[in-house]
């Protein structure tokens, strides 16, 4: 599957398409298959998102889960800080990254 | 065609720019167009008969432009010297700074941000090719 | 320390409103990314993995309690209470939004900071020697003539849109604490045959992917021309410096292309003309500066006894104190790398304490150092143990400067777009097992860097030993190096063999002290012991 992310213009907070809108969770992330690049223009010009682009990614526990490093450390935080990761209550999330 | 902002007062030239070769093989062109790639210097010998240089940013991150700008003016150069292309408001306080005294835009500006951006700095640290006085003249009269 | 006149802060107030201004076309949609990339760019804004960052300039490593007390302000306002000192003497904050950058830059311009030209193609904050002003073996202070540039340097009409980063040292002594020949330009201030003072020029170093080390190409150029030197050295490479592709802009390659002696043929030509152009700043303007950077007073008769009882704190004496121009004083380094720590990252509350130290014991005066460290460059030796129980209680007192733990390390895949693989983890796996198996002590003066990705942020090529992490497959990997350095016996690191993982690699690094450790003759460091015996029984020992 193909998750379409970007940050978001004021904040700098990364988010991921939902289908609908921009969520920082990556939980929310759609399929955008063959529709990313129209979304992306569409999302961009009207400034609700930054630097929009398609990553690749598969069904993890039943979420989605990039297939690269970096885009998984995007969707969390710094492993070096789980406290400031969006799950910084949860001991294992770092296997999740990794 | 671009709109041109202008500051100075004379007329100015009423034709195309020809290409530094073009004006290096004849003798009769007033006006001249700089690429980022051409050596301004080698217009030096011809500084008496050129009434309008016009220099190219075909992409406004590339600043060899200036370098030109500059050099034309140490040489003693006084007629037009034209920013063209991809020029941004952001960038007018500088090149006015390097000796551009005339601005052909590919996108056209908002005249209030261009009053602001020439309004912006109080001072400036270096000589350069204006009549600014630098902060280092100042704090030793 | 240099203070700001009425005109350096309203150049600074300005650049608060011009950023303001731009921020404010940006988010209304007047400026696409971009248009806007390179004016964030040039203050310090990245848009990073995570969130926007700030980079704000220290220029030349300097600065004084308030300001630290403001940057720890703006840690805890605006960002998430901590910071992060660079190698290049700035501070990095990590979840900064845009709509409030120019707030911070405000608050900067408050205390005569700012964050000018930290980033982008242009003329980078100066840095220079962190002991500048203390160093016993300085022929004089370097900082005046990092000011004069720091001032030529900002806002440059001609050098704003240059091929490629602008990176600027200076230092003043025979010892290189400043990676002086691995910048685009170092400049070592000397004194000629009649004992008057110039300025040595290196030009074209570098690291990156293809590291360089700078020749000097002018070895004495006189103080009142060293405005207009620099000024044609840029003019060169603004000019001729490549534009086609980004991975061969730095002026390295120019130098490398051009040949040192041909660049030199035309940076003199350049310079023989700008001399009558009148871009130099008069003497007056240099002495002006100068001072700002007279010495405090010292203390005469300041007591030289130290009491050693306390083996902690001798231990802490030994390592992280350096010796001083003036009896009585020592430069003290607070490390900002605890066993297992993030290197370079200090807390709101470390910041304030180290503000407050810097003021009861250092003549109101901080440091930054390029390996990452924070350090109080005049305390009297009668008060070290006060300063050192005042640091250990607040985790600031690791006793490890120049040792195995003192890794140098970029924020790599943790926190930087452009990595390929975490720094941070394999830094702090290597100084918990250092630390674990004793050998930290054993092995004494061993400069280990940590780049995660070829960009070399990380300063991989100089380290004694270096690490470099790249993706393979996907998967995060870690070259090693040995034999770099960055100090006045400068070279560049050669890689080992194949890489390692994260695992891997520290066992790697364990491997290579062991070699050390069994070949090493009476009083090498690691660094003279490679260079003795060279690459290949490490190899061995790593590949068999």
């Amino acid at each position: 599957m193909r998750l379409l992310t970007g940050n978001d213009l004021k904040t700098g907070a990364v988010t991921w398409w939902t289908g609908a809108e921009w969520s920082i969770h990556i939980e929310d992330a759609a399929d955008v298959t063959g529709g990313e690049e129209e979304i992306a223009r569409r999302e961009e010009s009207a400034r609700r998102v930054n630097v929009p682009y398609a990553v690749d990614a598969d069904i993890h526990d039943g979420s989605p889960r990039p297939s690269h490093i970096k885009e998984r450390v995007r969707a969390l935080g710094p492993t070096v800080r789980p406290d400031l990761t969006l799950k910084p209550a949860d001991p294992e999330i770092g296997n999740w990254v990794i | 065609m671009a709109d041109t902002l202008r500051y100075r007062d004379d007329e100015p030239v009423d034709h195309p720019a020809v290409t530094v070769d073009s004006f290096l093989d004849q003798s009769n062109a007033s006006a001249v167009r700089i690429e980022p790639g051409d050596d301004a210097r080698e217009l030096l010998p011809h500084l008496d008969r050129l009434a309008l240089v016009e220099v190219n940013f075909p992409a406004f991150g590339d600043g060899r432009g200036y370098s030109s700008a500059r050099i034309l003016r140490e040489a003693g150069y006084e007629g037009e010297l034209r920013a063209v292309g991809d020029v941004l408001v952001d960038q007018l306080a500088y090149m006015r700074r390097c000796g551009f005294d005339a601005f052909e835009p590919d996108q056209r500006f908002d005249m209030e941000d261009v009053k602001s951006a020439f309004e912006r700095w109080p001072e400036v640290y270096q000589k350069a090719a204006d009549t600014r006085t630098s902060i280092w003249a100042k704090r030793h009269p | 320390m240099y203070k700001y006149d009425q005109y350096d802060q309203a150049m600074v107030d300005a650049r608060v409103e011009e950023f303001r201004d731009q921020a404010r076309r940006r988010l209304e949609g007047r400026l696409t990314e971009d248009q806007f990339k390179p004016l964030r760019l040039m203050n310090g804004l990245y848009l990073q993995l995570h969130a926007y960052m700030l980079r704000v300039a220290i220029p030349y490593g300097t600065l004084d309690s308030r300001q630290m007390h403001a940057l720890a302000d703006i840690a805890d306002k605006y960002d998430r209470g901590y910071g992060h000192f660079t190698t290049r003497q700035n501070i990095q904050y990590n979840w900064i939004k845009l709509e409030d950058a120019a707030d911070i830059l405000a608050d900067l311009a408050k205390v005569e900071m700012h964050a000018i030209q930290t980033s982008g193609n242009c003329i980078r904050n100066i840095s220079s020697d962190h002991f500048a002003g203390a160093a016993a073996d300085e022929v004089v202070d370097p900082r005046p003539y990092a000011e004069l540039l720091r001032q030529w340097s900002s806002f440059h009409p001609e050098f704003s849109y240059l091929p490629r980063k602008f990176k600027i040292a200076v230092i003043a002594s025979e010892k290189d604490r400043a990676a002086m020949r691995l910048h685009d330009i170092g400049i070592n201030i000397v004194t000629n045959d009649v004992g008057e003072p110039g300025a040595a020029f290196y030009v074209g170093g570098g690291m990156g992917r293809t590291p360089m080390i700078a020749p000097c190409i002018n070895s004495f150029v006189p103080l009142d021309q060293l405005v207009t030197y620099a000024e044609a050295c840029l003019r060169v490479y603004n000019r001729h410096g490549r534009r086609d592709n980004k991975y061969k802009a730095r002026i390295k390659i120019l130098v490398h292309e051009l040949g040192a002696e041909e660049y030199t043929r035309q940076v003199e030509a350049e310079f023989a003309h700008l001399l009558d152009q009148g871009v130099e700043p008069p003497l007056a303007e240099l002495e002006r500066i100068k001072g700002y950077f007279e010495d405090p007073l010292f203390e005469t008769a300041a007591d030289s006894q130290i009491d050693r009882i306390d083996p902690d704190f001798a231990l802490w004496i030994d390592r992280n104190t350096v010796a001083h121009k003036a009896d009585g004083y020592v430069s003290a380094v607070i490390s900002l790398k605890p066993v297992g720590g993030i290197p370079g990252d200090a807390t709101a509350e470390q910041m304030r304490l180290m503000a407050d130290l810097a003021k009861d014991y250092s003549f109101d005066e901080l440091r930054v150092m390029h390996t990452q460290n924070i350090v109080l460059p005049h305390v009297r030796k009668a008060d070290l143990h006060a300063l050192w129980t005042a640091l250990d209680a607040a985790g600031l007192g690791s006793p490890n400067l120049d040792t195995v733990e003192d890794i140098i390390a970029c924020p790599g895949l943790d926190y930087c777009s452009l990595a390929n693989a975490r720094s941070i983890p394999v830094a702090q796996k290597i100084s918990e097992r250092f630390a674990q198996t004793g050998k930290t002590a054993t092995l004494g003066e061993l400069k280990l860097k940590i780049s995660g990705c070829i960009n070399a942020c990380g300063h991989h090529h100089a380290g004694h030993i270096g690490i470099l992490g790249v993706d393979r497959k996907g998967v995060e990997n870690y070259q090693l190096l040995l034999g770099g350095s960055e100090a006045e016996d400068v070279s560049l690191a050669k890689i080992t063999g194949p890489g390692f993982d994260e695992n891997g690699i520290v066992d790697a690094v364990e491997t290579v002290t062991t070699v050390y450790e069994r070949e090493r003759a009476d009083g090498e460091r690691f660094l003279d012991t490679y260079r003795r015996i060279g690459m290949n029984p490490f190899k061995e020992a790593l590949y068999g």
